[in-house]
């Protein structure tokens, strides 16, 4: 059992992947993450993965989170999980949140995505599942 | 934001309601409140149809003029999307409001790589004229005005009106077009910004500049309070920031030597409408006398048709729950009463499936229908602002005016709209409200039924819209097709036309217009002004 207590707070990437602009959700979760006491580096709109997978290695974050609204949630998260596979980039986890039906939750985990929130989600229990993320 | 805070007693009983632009509002009412606010019918109302027009634009109201119905339309390719215009024309729709894919909103065309699993997702791909003249084929332009909701690169398609107008066979003295084009609120919400901001709104400029002369009967901007409020914003910020934008295209069409009387005439507005009924209600009334107030007493302008808030007051999609979705006809039902009590011209209503995805057929005519019923059934057609002389209503609008003047002033002390968007003061103040307002409902202190109050375990499930693969394939075949059958001499020679003008700093549309007609596309368009422009730098708020 690994008895380290973590002392840094946990860091987190938050960014808009591709072409879609609404942010209030993304800003939303920014927010509510500071005030949960992590770290966020918030990338801001029209994000490739590739600059994504890049930020997130360079800042040496926990958590990648995406904010999607589009609907373009599934090809987009897949094509990330590629980058970081090839990356070899094993230590960071990936969450997703915004306009996502039930049905594709399992088809998120499925790829790898640890954290699936919809619109809506509770925000304490969104902080604390991406603070368990990281354990 | 949205809904009221209630305040209770022990007794469950209500002691205090603050509406979300921060008025306490009373138990009851009387003629001392009016007195005590100093509220007068002459100045501070007017007849309907006069200055400063508090009470309607027109004398009769929904008499002489019923509102036109304009549902946000638009998905897969434009032969799609066509379909659904012309479905919605058929069912008595009166207007269009076209809705374009976020390649086509950010001037991508569909075969590039960042358009990949987004072409006519959330609106109808356009990659040039040829989309344009499938997308209005059969509609007659004289009669149906159309709002094109598009801004970064709001000019190239105003000269693809033109230009699919002319193709058409309509006169371009006679169309009317209403493209959104209002970039600063982009940057504020929404997110659909390409170039750099100075030019951005030079572009805006010329985008009025040469309707005032070539289509007189386009309203080339239409300033959206809209998505401010749908970013966080509270109703009389709504308002406030929307007149300060607007504010900056005057100033930018005025500093080219031509009156404001000259233009703004022209001027349109998208608002939002969700939660409490009298805040909205009084929130456009207050609203019509702000804007005629700042254009007379600030730019000096006479004409009373000049001084009107024409424009778009819509059900929001904010006020709208995943929850229980059916719930959103109901919503719907109230924003489009609020709309008729506020003596909208122009609206129309998210459509109850929008809190996930774009509408159902279904759905898009349940909520034309929902405004149809109102104007006919329901007697909103008989008397013009009903509301007026009550005590609760003119008070609140009084208060409601002072609020919006003083979140104008607040902005204005931070040095002017352009700087506090620059900077991010205003979208980090939008985004800490939204935040609150999010936190506030998930402890129950807002209430949202289905969500925090009578929620139920099991959502049900609606009818969705559905994406469908095959109509990014027939897009980018049309595209491949075009890019073959085209004059390519043509294209480049307009595209280079459009590089020097665009450099020089002179009106880009001629130029655009021409392009437009040579078939260039969307993207190679809006690629000239990225070499030239140069592009937004998102400020950080965190």
């Amino acid at each position: 059992m690994n008895e380290t207590v973590r002392v840094s707070p946990v860091k987190v990437l938050l960014a808009k992947p591709g072409l879609d602009g609404h942010d209030r959700g993304a800003k939303v979760v920014a927010i509510a993450m500071k005030e949960a006491g992590m770290e966020v580096v918030y990338m801001g709109l029209h994000q490739t993965l590739e600059a994504i997978v890049a930020a997130a290695v360079q800042e040496d974050v926990d958590v990648i989170g995406l904010s999607i609204l589009s609907g373009g949630h599934l090809p987009i998260c897949r094509r990330l999980m590629e980058l970081l596979a090839a990356e070899g980039v094993d230590d960071i986890a990936v969450a997703v949140g915004g306009v996502i039906p039930k049905r594709d939750v399992a088809v998120l985990q499925e790829m790898g995505v640890k954290g699936v929130f919809p619109g809506g989600a509770d925000l304490h229990k969104m902080t604390d599942a991406i603070k368990a993320l990281v354990g | 934001m949205d809904v009221a805070r209630y305040i209770k007693n022990e007794k469950g009983g209500i002691d205090d309601v603050i509406l979300s632009s921060g008025i306490h509002v009373k138990p009851a009412y009387g003629p001392a409140d009016l007195e005590e606010i100093g509220f007068d019918h002459d100045t501070d109302l007017g007849a309907p149809g006069e200055y400063p027009f508090t009470r309607n634009l027109f004398p009769e109201g929904y008499r002489t003029r019923e509102w036109t119905t304009r549902q946000y339309t638009g998905f897969g390719t434009p032969r799609e999307t066509n379909e659904r215009f012309r479905m919605m024309i058929d069912h008595g729709q009166t207007g269009l409001n076209v809705a374009f894919d976020l390649p086509t909103q950010m001037g991508l065309d569909s075969d590039h790589p960042l358009a990949l699993g987004e072409v006519g997702r959330v609106g109808m791909a356009v990659d040039s004229l040829r989309d344009f003249e499938v997308a209005f084929a059969g509609i007659d332009l004289h009669k149906v005005g159309a709002g094109l909701t598009i801004n970064a690169v709001a000019s190239i398609m105003l000269a693809m009106y033109q230009a699919v107008a002319e193709k058409l066979g309509f006169d371009r003295t006679k169309i009317s077009a209403t493209p959104q084009n209002d970039i600063l609120k982009e940057v504020i919400g929404r997110g659909a910004w390409i170039y750099a901001l100075e030019p951005a709104v030079k572009l805006i400029g010329d985008t009025i500049e040469y309707s005032m002369t070539t289509m007189p009967r386009t309203n080339p901007v239409s300033v959206c309070g809209y998505h401010i409020r749908e970013s966080g914003a509270t109703p009389a910020q709504e308002m406030a920031y929307a007149f300060l934008i607007a504010n900056a295209y005057i100033d930018e069409v005025a500093k080219r030597g031509y009156a404001p009387e000259e233009f703004v005439g022209r001027f349109s507005f998208n608002f939002n409408i969700f939660g409490n009924l009298w805040e909205q209600v009084t929130k456009f009334r207050a609203g019509r006398k702000v804007w005629a107030k700042n254009l007379s007493e600030k730019y000096d302008v006479k004409n009373p048709k000049n001084l009107w808030l024409r424009g778009l007051f819509a059900g929001g999609g904010s006020g709208l729950t995943k929850a229980e979705p059916e719930n959103n006809i109901m919503r719907g039902a109230f924003y489009g009463l609020a709309a008729a009590l506020s003596g909208a011209q122009s609206t129309a209503l998210c459509s109850f499936d929008e809190a996930f995805t774009i509408p159902t057929p279904r759905s898009a005519l349940l909520s034309l229908r929902t405004l149809q019923i109102l104007m006919d059934e329901v007697g909103m057609r008989d008397t013009v602002d009903p509301l007026a002389g009550s005590y609760f209503i003119e008070t609140l609008t009084k208060q409601m005016e002072e609020k919006i003047w003083e979140e104008m002033g607040e902005i204005e002390e931070q040095g002017g709209i352009i700087k506090a968007i620059t900077s991010g003061y205003l979208q980090r103040k939008v985004a800490w409200q939204a935040y609150e307002f999010e936190r506030d409902v998930q402890r129950g202190d807002l209430i949202k039924v289905g969500v925090n109050k009578y929620a139920e375990e099991e959502d049900a499930d609606v009818e969705l819209h559905e994406y469908n693969e095959a109509w990014a394939e027939e897009q980018l075949a049309g595209l491949v097709e075009l890019k073959r059958t085209r004059d390519s001499a043509a294209v480049t020679a307009t595209l280079k036309t459009l590089e020097t003008v665009a450099r020089a700093g002179e009106n880009v549309m001629p130029a655009l217009v021409d392009a437009c007609k040579a078939y260039a596309t969307v993207g190679e368009m809006s690629d000239v002004f990225r070499d030239v422009y140069g592009e937004f730098d998102e400020p950080s708020i965190f």
